[in-house]
């Protein structure tokens, strides 16, 4: 996490110009003395390591800073908009596990047939196609078949359902597809490589019916690898979204990621980066733990 | 940081008559494998495109006509015109030689950095295979689409900085594959036998211990492409990629193709087809390689 941290702290300081060029509107406009002034507000006219320490002492006390753009605390601006992000994180992930592993399981059952050439054009065709170009495209059906688009603003699932979903669903599904074209791959290739395994010739061998081999023993072992992907895609979601924010006008987290990182809002992209990259390796984690315990051939030391 | 579950890592296991050459081996992987000889069709037309592009395309993609603006696909706009009455097609054309400069050059720098790296780290192993692994944890605890967006407002906007932008955070996943591979290549005996006759590290790893790794390094390299061009797509579109008037496919969904998908749909749909069957055709590639090559790797 310190070697993300200082990653992503340098690569700040290269970008050149500072927030105070930008927001004091470039040349000429303000005078010399009112940017030093700004400067010195923000502890921008400090040396870089000091202006790191500043930092790496208010991470302690879990204190992000305040945004150099709005002057609101980070832990606000992130918080108003994960809430947004995380649903549709949510909602993309169940779509791909519904999807995914019958989808996998099937292909992998009818290996070489055209059910299994389906599935496989179905997910090279989810990995090719840019989750902001179904977006749009979605919005061009709504619009030319009902008249109808999503709304705008976000409202929490808790007070208006119907509404929150009306808008959250779409870039949820235009997310997914990509996303259960990943797990379906996985799934698919790792059930045809447990069913080479022996134990499942022994269950054949001893008569089981082919659904009690697949569901029992077959599906449990498959399962790990496919574990592993979604989570490694539920974190990537979290900020990955920005593309996809964007085409749906959706105010989330990687919306707020692209806006900060062209406004040089340097703390605001040290925390938002921080947070991504935190939520990676908690998912990460967790993953791992989940292998222990479901795997206990996995022992962790 | 993390525990690292294992990689399978099994060089090269296909199995060949002894002599055979590279044609030969072509030859085979497009007889057996009819999707990857189909795909390979593509990848060569997309190339021609991108090569062919002034001698292909009917218009001029920067000739900007005002009686024309928006203009419905005809008989002599197949694709329509854009919102300043461009050539859809032309822009079309002229945008897959930059989804394809990007996609190779992405890929084949990112992929053989990667190489180097990975087989670097497992040949020397002990402090310094822990240093780069550590710094490549940290590039990978970044979505890739972050770490290129951040590259990109450090280096600037342009062809030349969203092909650096897009190479760099590719080099780390690269790099974990091969290292993989390689460790298993750096005990056998005849590793052993070339340090024995006194050959430098850097002559072991190029000459001795790459060419063992090809098969996970093509196959990553195979599947960079794609992504490359989805990145760059990506970049464009946030307005943080290739800069107008360039024809760029994902900057072709940009700016108009919103604001207009209504009254005129060819706006978006074109340039999106373009960069899905583009994308489509690479990995399906990738996916007919990896068979070939290697079928327990997953990427």
């Amino acid at each position: 996490m310190l070697g993300v941290a200082i990653l992503v702290f340098v690569l700040m300081r290269l970008v050149p110009g500072d927030i105070v060029q930008m927001r004091l509107g470039g040349t000429g406009m303000a005078d010399k003395a009112t940017i030093e002034m700004e400067r010195a507000r923000l502890g921008l006219n400090k040396p870089a390591w000091l202006q790191f320490v500043d930092w790496m002492k208010g991470m302690v006390v879990l204190d992000l800073g305040t945004s150099m753009w709005t002057g609101r605390p980070i832990i606000e601006e992130i918080g108003n908009r994960f809430e947004l992000s995380l649903q549709v994180a949510v909602m993309a992930t169940i779509l791909a596990v519904v999807l995914a592993i019958p989808l996998g399981t099937i292909a992998a059952l009818k290996q070489d047939t055209w059910v299994d050439y389906a599935v496989r054009m179905f997910s090279i065709a989810g990995l090719a196609t840019p989750s902001f170009w179904l977006g749009i495209l979605m919005i061009l059906l709504f619009l030319a078949l009902f008249k109808w688009m999503p709304p705008l603003t976000y409202v929490p699932i808790w007070q208006d359902p119907i509404r929150n979903l009306s808008q959250l669903l779409w870039p949820a599904l235009a997310t997914g597809y990509r996303y259960s074209a990943v797990a379906t791959r996985m799934t698919r290739s790792s059930v045809l490589e447990v069913l080479r395994e022996d134990y499942i010739r022994t269950a054949r061998a001893k008569g089981l019916v082919d659904k009690l081999i697949i569901n029992r023993h077959a599906l449990k072992n498959a399962l790990l690898p496919v574990i592993t992907v979604i989570g490694l895609e539920f974190a990537f979601l979290i900020g990955g979204l920005v593309v996809t924010e964007q085409v749906f006008n959706l105010n989330g987290v990687g919306l707020l990621m692209a806006v900060s990182v062209t406004q040089h809002d340097y703390t605001l992209v040290q925390g938002l980066a921080l947070m991504v990259s935190f939520i990676f390796v908690l998912t990460n984690f967790l993953v791992d733990l989940l292998y222990a315990w479901l795997d206990p051939r996995i022992q962790y030391s | 940081m993390t525990m690292q579950t294992t990689l399978p890592s099994s060089p090269a296991a296909v199995s060949l008559p002894p002599h055979a050459n590279w044609l030969q081996l072509c030859w085979r992987f497009l007889r057996t494998k009819p999707l990857g000889a189909a795909s390979l069709v593509g990848m060569l037309v997309f190339m021609a495109m991108a090569l062919f592009a002034e001698r292909l395309s009917p218009y001029d993609p920067l000739t900007i006509d005002y009686g024309g603006v928006l203009a419905p696909p005809s008989l002599q706009h197949w694709m329509g015109n854009d919102s300043f009455g461009r050539d859809m097609l032309s822009r079309i054309i002229f945008g897959s030689r930059t989804a394809m400069l990007v996609g190779y050059v992405c890929a084949i720098v990112g992929a053989t950095l990667g190489l180097v790296i990975g087989v670097a780290s497992a040949y020397f192993g002990g402090k310094v295979d822990t240093l780069i692994q550590r710094l490549i944890d940290v590039l990978l605890a970044f979505p890739l689409i972050i770490l290129a967006l951040v590259m990109v407002t450090a280096l600037g906007t342009g062809t030349f900085n969203v092909i650096l932008a897009i190479t760099i955070p590719m080099i780390p996943r690269c790099a974990r594959v091969v290292r993989s591979a390689a460790l298993s290549i750096r005990e056998v005996p005849y590793v052993d036998a070339a340090r024995a006759l006194g050959f430098g590290p850097w002559r072991i790893i190029l000459r001795h211990m790459t060419p063992n790794v090809m098969a996970p390094y093509l196959i990553m390299l195979t599947s960079f492409m794609g992504q490359a061009i989805l990145l760059e797509a990506s970049l464009s579109f946030l307005g943080l990629g290739v800069q107008e008037p360039t024809p760029a496919w994902g900057l072709m969904l940009q700016g108009g193709a919103e604001l207009y998908a209504e009254q005129a749909p060819w706006l978006p749909i074109f340039p999106g087809l373009a960069i899905t069957a583009s994308v489509f055709a690479f990995n399906l590639f990738g996916d007919s390689l990896r068979d070939e090559l290697d079928p327990k790797l997953r990427v």
